[in-house]
């Protein structure tokens, strides 16, 4: 069934591709906007020849995991105390969601000026989008652990820490998850968009200079390949959660 | 075994307070198996909470094995009504966290925890997870785990309460075996006069709120008993006689709530 709809879900975008190609050769789009999909699709061996796709790849992998891995430490932690403190979490946690719906990436002159023309602008503002559904996911993986959960805890002599390990943590495991999951895709995101506007780094900064040089097939089939990274990275964590909701 | 002696709980203020159980007391020998039964809202999971040592007494105390519970106790027991199962865990993990927490090792617990899953009759289910199972399979679980913590007296809050009728006489028998088998000690929370007259050895009803002491009703039915048992005319004399003294105090709970 799942096989099933994903396959539709691929024909249908096969045919959209398809559409487009004979618009373009009926003259209903521009093809010095549009290049032709069998155009974009030749050019993707050239990005690898040429525009070393596979190295810039790493180096937006490499940031965004470490904006992901940051907002992990810092957001559980986060969640946890916000949870531990009810004080604080009424005073923090309209702040976290206001700061989840805000378009971050527009501040980043700002960051620029406090981190420079590096790789650490681009963790940092990665980090700081990523950070806010990690820390309301936490809080709500925490708050929804069904009450009697903790009572076999007590009733098995469990203190606090050892209730904390034994059954808050893994009983709120899927919901932290969904907090990670999320932070991956926001970093992304934002690391593409970064590499973007301050062209340096990985894959923003090679769609930048593709589209700089008007190399229009070679900027569709970088943007191609950006999409297909995010598509794998959200098949790998959707199969992850899945896993462990079934576990949950 | 156990001796509660003059237990009373009252929630909120003394001027705008409710009284949930008042001046309980009441003795189980070892062995034993005693059933408090009692309408809704009478205190009985008030009472549960206190001798678990999960909640403490306005006045009052619970005695177990001479010494007073001042908080959750390692020879008491508990199953709780709502199923609780650790869902990240499989049976045999589930059944084997008392153990896990003594710092027993895994071969070792796994084993003890398999006589008992064979116990609860959850034999080959070892590796499956809990959303695998029927809810009365997962209660099972949750007994089998309280007993591999080998608590001298378990407690347990009406365990079958989610389940269907049959389901409970079944389980019903389950617990009777189990019980025969361990010599267990056992105090039952229930609302459910079969439930109670299949199980127990003592019946100790409990009036409308404030929860009081009633009466003290000994089981007179030959053991061991098995879910057959309550086509006989005994077992429906001992269910008519509860009946009598749980009708008044269930229909002053129905006046309580507009019925």
């Amino acid at each position: 069934m799942r096989a099933g709809a994903a396959l539709f879900g691929l024909v249908v975008v096969a045919g959209l591709v398809g559409l487009v190609q004979v618009a373009i050769g009926a003259g209903f789009i521009d093809e010095y906007t549009v290049p032709r999909p069998m155009e974009i699709a030749a050019a993707l061996p050239r990005l690898v020849r040429e525009e070393h796709v596979a190295s810039r790849f790493l180096v937006s992998a490499a940031e965004t995991f470490a904006a992901g891995a940051l907002a992990t430490v810092v957001g559980t932690a986060l969640g946890a105390a916000l949870f531990r403190w009810p004080l604080l979490r009424r005073s923090f946690e309209p702040w976290a969601a206001v700061l989840a719906a805000a378009p971050l990436v527009l501040a980043y002159p700002l960051f620029l000026v406090l981190f420079g023309r590096s790789s650490v602008t681009v963790v940092v503002i990665a980090f700081v989008s990523a950070l806010p559904p990690v820390v309301l996911q936490t809080v709500s993986g925490f708050s929804s652990v069904r009450p009697v959960l903790l009572a076999v805890g007590r009733s098995f002599g469990l203190g606090r820490r050892s209730e904390f390990r034994h059954v808050l943590l893994p009983a709120a495991l899927p919901s932290v998850f969904t907090g990670l999951r999320l932070a991956l895709m926001f970093g992304l995101i934002n690391v593409i968009g970064v590499e973007f506007l301050i062209n340096l780094g990985g894959l923003g900064a090679l769609i930048n200079d593709l589209s700089e040089r008007y190399d229009l097939p070679g900027t569709w089939a970088a943007i191609g390949f950006v999409v297909l990274v995010s598509v794998t990275f959200f098949v790998l964590l959707d199969g992850g959660e899945r896993w462990l909701r079934q576990r949950g | 075994m156990l001796s509660v002696k003059g237990v009373s709980k009252r929630f909120g203020t003394a001027s705008d307070g409710v009284t949930a159980v008042d001046d309980v007391s009441f003795d189980i020998r070892p062995g034993e198996f005693v059933s408090v039964i009692g309408p809704s809202g009478c205190g009985k999971s008030t009472l549960f909470n206190i001798i678990a040592g999960l909640q403490a007494a306005t006045s009052g105390q619970v005695i177990v094995e001479g010494t007073a519970v001042r908080g959750p106790h390692a020879a008491v027991g508990t199953v709780f009504q709502e199923e609780s199962c650790f869902p990240w865990r499989t049976v045999v993990d589930n059944v084997a966290f008392p153990l896990e927490l003594s710092g027993m090792g895994k071969a070792e617990r796994h084993e003890r925890a398999r006589h008992f899953i064979d116990l609860v009759g959850l034999r080959g289910f070892e590796r499956r997870m809990p959303s695998e199972l029927s809810g009365g399979m997962r209660q099972r679980v949750c007994i089998a785990r309280t007993l591999a913590g080998q608590p001298r007296l378990l407690l347990m809050d009406e365990p079958f309460a989610a389940l269907d009728e049959q389901t409970r006489l079944l389980l019903g028998d389950k617990v009777l075996q189990i019980q025969q088998q361990l010599r267990q000690t056992t105090l039952l929370i229930t609302h459910s006069i079969t439930e109670a007259v299949q199980l127990s050895d003592r019946v100790l009803v409990m009036t409308y709120r404030p929860g009081r002491f009633k009466r003290l009703v000994p089981i007179e039915l030959p053991r061991p008993r098995t879910a057959d048992a309550v086509t006989s005319p005994e077992f429906g004399a001992a269910v008519a006689s509860l009946w009598a003294d749980l009708r008044e105090e269930a229909s002053r709970g129905m006046q309580d709530a507009g019925g």
